[in-house]
This record gives C-alpha cells, sequence and structure tokens, in this order.
C-alpha cells in the first residue's frame, strides 16, 4: 500500500489528475501495470557520426574507402577514427554512421570470429556469411525499434569470388560492383559508376586506387562532414590490407574566383 | 574398496562418516582409464599432447579432435569421458567470451581456470547432478607469458609447468621431471610431448592410438593451433626412433 | 531389483568411474535395426533394414532428411530420433538464415552430441535411447558420422549400428580401404553387402524393407536428381535396380557372428 498519508484519498496519476489539479507532487504510482507502463525511449538519433564510405569492386578484388572523421553534430570531433576494419583474413566493413554503435557492431564480430576460429575445422566465414549475418542483426534490432545507426558496406574475396554489399539500419540491403553510403551515395557514386560499371574485371588495382582517390577528393570539397586524410582497404584472394592514413593535397584558390554570392558583388 | 556398499557413495552430495565424497573419487576413476594427456609450458609457449586411443580402424585419422580451442590465445585438453570434455570447452568459450565482453579484453588464464574449478565444483555439490568425469589441461599465452593450468573433477586447480593426465600421468610425469622447460623452446617440446606420449602408451595392454598435438608460441603468434601436419609427422617419426633406442 | 547398486540413476558414478545408465541406453541402440554407413571421395550413403510388426503394418522410417545436404538414419528408439531430428532441421535453418550458409556436418553432429550430453549428467533425464549415422556434404566434401546416446560422435570411412552391426562392421573393416575410389554403384553394392551380414538367417534384403540414402552425384539407376547431388532416400522399386547387383552370398559362408548377447563388451567409449 501508499504509506504516504499525503496521497491517499488524491488521484493518483496523470490519467486523472493530468492538469495537477492538487497542488502536491505526483505521488508513484502503485496499481496495476500495462506492458507499456515502462516505456523505454531507444536511439532516436546518431550522436558521434562518420560520414561516407566508397567501395568499388576491380580486377582482383574490392577496395574500400573512409575518411578518417567522426562528428559531434556539425563538430569535426575526432579526427583519427578509422571506420574500416578487417573481419577475418577475407572481409572488411566500412562503416557510416553512429560510431558507437560500429564499436559495438565490432566487437560483435571479433566474439563470432573467435567463435569461428574455436572450431578449426576449415569451415570459415566469408564475406557473404557475415553480410548476410549483418543484415540479420540490423533488421532484428529495427524491428525492436532499436537500430544500430549504420550504413555498412560489406567487401572481400572468398573461393575466386568477389563480393560487394551494403545493409543500413533498417536491415536493407543490396549489392553492385560500386557502393556509397551517406553524402558519398549521392555525390560519389554517379562518379564511380560512370568509372567501373562494365570495366569491374578489367580495372587493375592501380586504377581503381586512382577512381577511388578522385572520388575522396571530391567527397571532401562537397561534403561539409568529412576531413582531407582517409584510409583504403584493398582486398584480394591474397587477404586483405587496410593503408596508413593519406592526406589529400587540396587547394582552396579557385575560392577567390567564385562570383554570384557571400560578399562578392560581381 | 571400503566405500562400496556402505551408501554413502551413491550422491556428490553426500559425504563418508570419515569426510570423503566418493563420487567425486570415481569421476577420478574415470579420467584414469581414459588415454593420457600432457601439456608442457616451455621458455616461449606451451605444447599439448594426446594419446587418442583408436576403437576402431574405420574411425578417420585426425578429424576425432581431443584438444579443443576456447580462445585465439588458449587451448584445453581434457582426459576422460569426452562428451564431458566436449561440455567443458563449450563452457570454457562461455566464460572466455563473458570476459572479453565485460572487460573489453582477452581473458588471462588464470581467470579462467579460476571460472572453470567454479564451474566443475558446482558439479561436487549436489545429487541432482554427477561430477565431471575429466581433468582439463588448460593452456595458453596470455599477457603474463605461457601458462598452464588443470582442473580436476574436485573443481581444484593449480598451475603447472608440466601436466599429466589420465592412465600414463605417473610415467608422463616422471619424464617431464627430467625435462629442464625453463630452457626448451616451443619447437623443441613438440618433439618431447610426443616422445613422451609415445613412452607412456602401453602397446600390450591398450588399442592402437594417434598421437594428437596443439601450441601456443611465437612461432603461432600467440593462437592456438594444431601443430602442423609436417612437423607432427616429423616429431612422431622421431618419437617411433626413441622408443626402439629406449627400450 | 537393479543389476547393481550404481545402474538405476544417470547421475551416479560406479567405483569403477563408469556410467551404467549410459551404457544401458547404448544397448538400447543395438536394440534397433541395423544401419550401415559408407563414404567414398564423391558421395556418402546411408543403408537401412526396416521392421514391421506384421503383415497389415506399414514397415518403420528408418530414415530422415535434415536439409538438402544432410540425412540421417536411426537405430533404435524412434520417437527419440524424431525429437532429435527435429533439433538437427532447426540448427541447420538457423545457419541458413543467419549466415547464407548450410551448415557444416560436423557442427550439426557435435550440436546434437552436445545436447545429448546433458542427458547423461543430469537428475530426472534418462539418455537418449537412439543412434544415428549422419551423411551429408560441405565445403570440405562428403563425411559420415556416428553419433552415439553417450553425448559422443565420430567420423568414420564406413560404419553401421544397430541390431547385430558388429557382423557388418566386420564386413566394412575387410573391405574400408576400397571404398574411397569406389563409385556410387560399388558403394552401394558394398552396403548392401555390409547390410545383408545383419540379417536373420532365413531373411534377405527386398524392396520392401531396405532404404538407401544417397549424397552426391546421381546414379546411373537414379533419375531427375539436381547436380548439387542432395540428400534423397530411395525406397520400393528405385532399389530394385541396387539389390540386382548384389553378389549371392558362398552358401558355405560361415553364419554371422552371433549378435552381442552379454554385457561384459558393453561400454561407453571415453
Amino acid at each position: 500500500m501508499d504509506h504516504f498519508p499525503t496521497s491517499w484519498g488524491r488521484p493518483r496519476n496523470d490519467a486523472i489528475d493530468a492538469y495537477g489539479t492538487y497542488p502536491i507532487a505526483q505521488r508513484p504510482y502503485n496499481g496495476p501495470k500495462d506492458a507499456f507502463s515502462e516505456g523505454v525511449q531507444h536511439t532516436q538519433q546518431p550522436i558521434v557520426t562518420g560520414t561516407s564510405v566508397l567501395a568499388i569492386k576491380f580486377k582482383d578484388g574490392v577496395m574500400m574507402a573512409a575518411d578518417n572523421l567522426a562528428s559531434y553534430g556539425s563538430l569535426a570531433r575526432f579526427k583519427d577514427v578509422q571506420r574500416l576494419y578487417p573481419v577475418g583474413t577475407h572481409t572488411v566493413i566500412g562503416a557510416g554512421g553512429d560510431m558507437s554503435d560500429f564499436q559495438y557492431i565490432q566487437s560483435m564480430l571479433d566474439e563470432l570470429m573467435i567463435d569461428e576460429f574455436c572450431a578449426q575445422d576449415g569451415h570459415t566465414l566469408g564475406p557473404a556469411e557475415i553480410h548476410e549475418y549483418l543484415a540479420q542483426v540490423m533488421y532484428a534490432r529495427r524491428s525492436k525499434m532499436n537500430p544500430l545507426w549504420n550504413a555498412l558496406l560489406v567487401g572481400g574475396v572468398k573461393d575466386g569470388k568477389s563480393f560487394l554489399a551494403f545493409v543500413d539500419l533498417l536491415g536493407t540491403t543490396y549489392t553492385a560492383s560500386t557502393l556509397a553510403t551517406g553524402y558519398g551515395a549521392h555525390i560519389a557514386q554517379p562518379l564511380l559508376r560512370s568509372a567501373v560499371e562494365t570495366h569491374e574485371h578489367e580495372l587493375t588495382e592501380a586504377q581503381a586506387r586512382q577512381i577511388i582517390d578522385d572520388s575522396m577528393k571530391v567527397l571532401f570539397y562537397r561534403d561539409a562532414r568529412s576531413i582531407n586524410k582517409y584510409q583504403v582497404a584493398t582486398i584480394t584472394a591474397a587477404g586483405s590490407s587496410i593503408s596508413d592514413s593519406i592526406t589529400l593535397e587540396t587547394t582552396w584558390d579557385f575560392a577567390e574566383g567564385i562570383r554570384g554570392y557571400g560578399a562578392q558583388t560581381e | 574398496m571400503t566405500s562400496i556398499g556402505t551408501g554413502y557413495d551413491l550422491s556428490a552430495s553426500t559425504y563418508s562418516p570419515d569426510g570423503r565424497i566418493f563420487q567425486v573419487e570415481y569421476a577420478n576413476k574415470a579420467v584414469e582409464n581414459s588415454g593420457t594427456a600432457i601439456g608442457i609450458k616451455c621458455k616461449d609457449g606451451v605444447v599439448l599432447a594426446v594419446e587418442k586411443l583408436i576403437h576402431s580402424k574405420l574411425l578417420v585419422p585426425g578429424a576425432n579432435r581431443r584438444i579443443q580451442t576456447v580462445d585465439r590465445h588458449i587451448g584445453l585438453a581434457t582426459a576422460g569421458l569426452l562428451a564431458d570434455g566436449r561440455h567443458i570447452s563449450n563452457r570454457a568459450r562461455e566464460e572466455a567470451s563473458n570476459h572479453r565482453d565485460f572487460y573489453h579484453a582477452p581473458p588471462t588464464l588464470k581467470a579462467l581456470a579460476d571460472r572453470l574449478g567454479l564451474y566443475v565444483q558446482a558439479y561436487t555439490l549436489y545429487s541432482s547432478v554427477r561430477p565431471f568425469g575429466i581433468s582439463t589441461i588448460l593452456a595458453g599465452v596470455d599477457k603474463s607469458g605461457p601458462s598452464l593450468y588443470v582442473v580436476e573433477p574436485s573443481g581444484v586447480f593449480y598451475g603447472y609447468n608440466g601436466a599429466a593426465v589420465g592412465k600414463g600421468r605417473q610415467l608422463a610425469k616422471t619424464e617431464l621431471e627430467k625435462l629442464k622447460l625453463a630452457e626448451l623452446s616451443t619447437r623443441e617440446a613438440v618433439f618431447e610431448a610426443a616422445r613422451i606420449i609415445y613412452l607412456v602408451h602401453d602397446d600390450a595392454k591398450e588399442k592402437d592410438f594417434e598421437l594428437e598435438m596443439s601450441w601456443i608460441g611465437d612461432e603461432t603468434k600467440g593462437l592456438h593451433v594444431p601443430v602442423p601436419k609436417d612437423l607432427l609427422d616429423e616429431a612422431d617419426a622421431k618419437a617411433k626412433a626413441a622408443l626402439e633406442t629406449f627400450e | 531389483m537393479f543389476r547393481n547398486t550404481y545402474d538405476s540413476d544417470n547421475t551416479v558414478f560406479s567405483p569403477q568411474g563408469r556410467l551404467h545408465q549410459v551404457e544401458y541406453a547404448l544397448e538400447a541402440v543395438k536394440q534397433g535395426s541395423a544401419a550401415v554407413g559408407l563414404r567414398s571421395k564423391t558421395h556418402s550413403i546411408l543403408l537401412a533394414l526396416k521392421r514391421s510388426t506384421g503383415e497389415l503394418a506399414s514397415y518403420q522410417q528408418k530414415m530422415f532428411r535434415i536439409d538438402d545436404h544432410i540425412g540421417i538414419a536411426i537405430a533404435g528408439l524412434t520417437s527419440d530420433a524424431r525429437v532429435l531430428s527435429n533439433f538437427m532441421r532447426q540448427q541447420a535453418m538457423s545457419s541458413k538464415m543467419v549466415f547464407n550458409r548450410p551448415v557444416p556436418v560436423n557442427r550439426l553432429v557435435s550440436t546434437v552430441a552436445d545436447k545429448a550430453q546433458v542427458n547423461t549428467q543430469e537428475y530426472g533425464r534418462r539418455p537418449y535411447g537412439v543412434g544415428f549415422l549422419v551423411i551429408g556434404q560441405d565445403q570440405s566434401g562428403p563425411h559420415l558420422y556416428e553419433f552415439s546416446p553417450s553425448g559422443n560422435s565420430y567420423e568414420y570411412y564406413a560404419m553401421s549400428i544397430g541390431a547385430r552391426s558388429q557382423s557388418a562392421k566386420t564386413y566394412l573393416e575387410k573391405h574400408y580401404e576400397s571404398f574411397a575410389d569406389c563409385n556410387l554403384e560399388d558403394l552401394i553394392r558394398h552396403g548392401l553387402h555390409a547390410l545383408r551380414e545383419t540379417l536373420q538367417q532365413d531373411k534377405e534384403l527386398n524392396i520392401n524393407n531396405t532404404s538407401i540414402g544417397i549424397v552426391g552425384p546421381a546414379s546411373e539407376h537414379e533419375n531427375g536428381v539436381p547436380p548439387t547431388g542432395p540428400f534423397r532416400i530411395l525406397e520400393g522399386e528405385k532399389i530394385d535396380a541396387f539389390l540386382g547387383t548384389m553378389i549371392a552370398k558362398e552358401t558355405e559362408a560361415p553364419a554371422a557372428a552371433p549378435a552381442a548377447t552379454g554385457d561384459e563388451d558393453v561400454q561407453m567409449a571415453e
């Protein structure tokens, strides 16, 4: 029972006393509860975020790139974040969106790969299996109205087949020979498509790298949540490697000549 | 045996008048009937080796493993009931995974042995379960270097430099004591382990056996993996040869 | 009432460290009719002897499909087998759903063995009374496993379980080295010969009492098998052609070794 005499004989909750008719604070409700009474609020927005990830297929495998920035709103908060993560020897994933959720995904995959390692029976998870697993996790979380707020690219090579696919916070999946998440899906994807499509089996690693570098540069000029420091992952039959951070040489001279907005009048 | 027929030996939850728990002692009997397993801690790594008794020539060689991997850097070999060994290794994997979740760091071997000891001990408390019919050798290389533990059916665990469980443990221990473990490289320990397994195998009494070995060390980049085929074969051949000169 | 003090309960070790209840469960497997499994480089096969309670009854099912790439033959309590095969199907589906990968055969067998182990350690349960031969194919080729109520599982080149399986085992041990390079037809013939050893004196294999399970590419006697060679069970008229390939036993052949009746040799494998 409620042992506070002050609340005896008074309506006890919002449903009855919605406008605070009584001059005392609301008492805890002690009556029966329904299943929704302890409403929980889940993630409604990402907090510390990464921007685009780009990936393309080339002759020997898959190349992926993401910059090193994690933004806090529009603040460039962390400038040394790696957004590409190797999973086993055949696969790399890249993430845009909430970075803490991405770190959680990393530890989840790490545990999964340890389980696989422990079996030591010659069966290993390749990029296709890891993508399917992530898709199931992402969809299960969105169905609980508690998504992991990311857009992920999964790329890799196993048994002579290269694989590249996308999955996001809704559990949506698709695959293509060029993929980009976030702002890159608007700005870089058309560039990637025109450079890569129909040439997937001819592009050399050097050519692929050139395409990636060009696109990352365009993204840096256009995307206000990007930084001119990024890493490139290359996955071939020989395994995966992730480069050290590369700093883009950029020039802003052209800004002088821009006319038509801002302070310039002619 | 004084225990039989007294009624004090029918449950793990019953003490005998002189303070013994016979069910745990019987569980040790299951261990003693099993093929020998040994572990060697050396200068830069650890080696596990088991004498896998072959009950049928129809078995696929190398397929039915008795050494399990618990985490990247930890392996486990059991002597006793094989199915219990799989139960304990599954539990060990869970403990290792929980440790990683909770501390965001790989478990030390001591931490794992501690948790497994508690788990095994719980099965000596109640009449509703039987104790584990296995002794478990845990081997690993963690931040404090190589280490080796043995968890017994009672739940007690000790650290060792060289460990042996199962049928041939007495002879194996005698052999292990002769080794200068602190000066041994992991590669050398592989050969010693193979030799000891061959030595303790009782040809006259026993079925055929297969040598199974795993190791962790610099050569494996700190991972627990089976000893590679060529090295295993070499150790196997050398052990056989050594046995002939021994006799 | 009990044969000894230590055999009424699966949570009790005997002074020798044995588990009598588990050993008795292994006896239940021996009550079931025989099943034989063999493996070549390209195929795994199962053969089983079906029993019927009489003219008016059908023959008891001995084989179950678990997934496209896995099937089992059983010996022992059929109802336990149905429960366990249901469990195995769930595991197989879960692997397909979560990873889009057919479950590796060894992992499936280990999982069901781990499930059976629990029933050898906890009060108020009994060990399962059924043994399986499991065949399947995965990335590492065709496989054959035995699962037993003790919670053990082993991979074999060839194996037999059930009543009088020792006779079949003797046949398999004599011939197993040739199995690896056999074509499917020869492999099945070996299987039928092994299975024949388990028959009682006046009985023979026929299209009603024999089941054949296969994974691997189609035989010349089969139609409409997809090129992946999924698990299929052949029964009735479909096995007529295979039965026809059998070579008659020499009449002078010594009668099959009598089925083990004593209990002395019953032991839970370590």
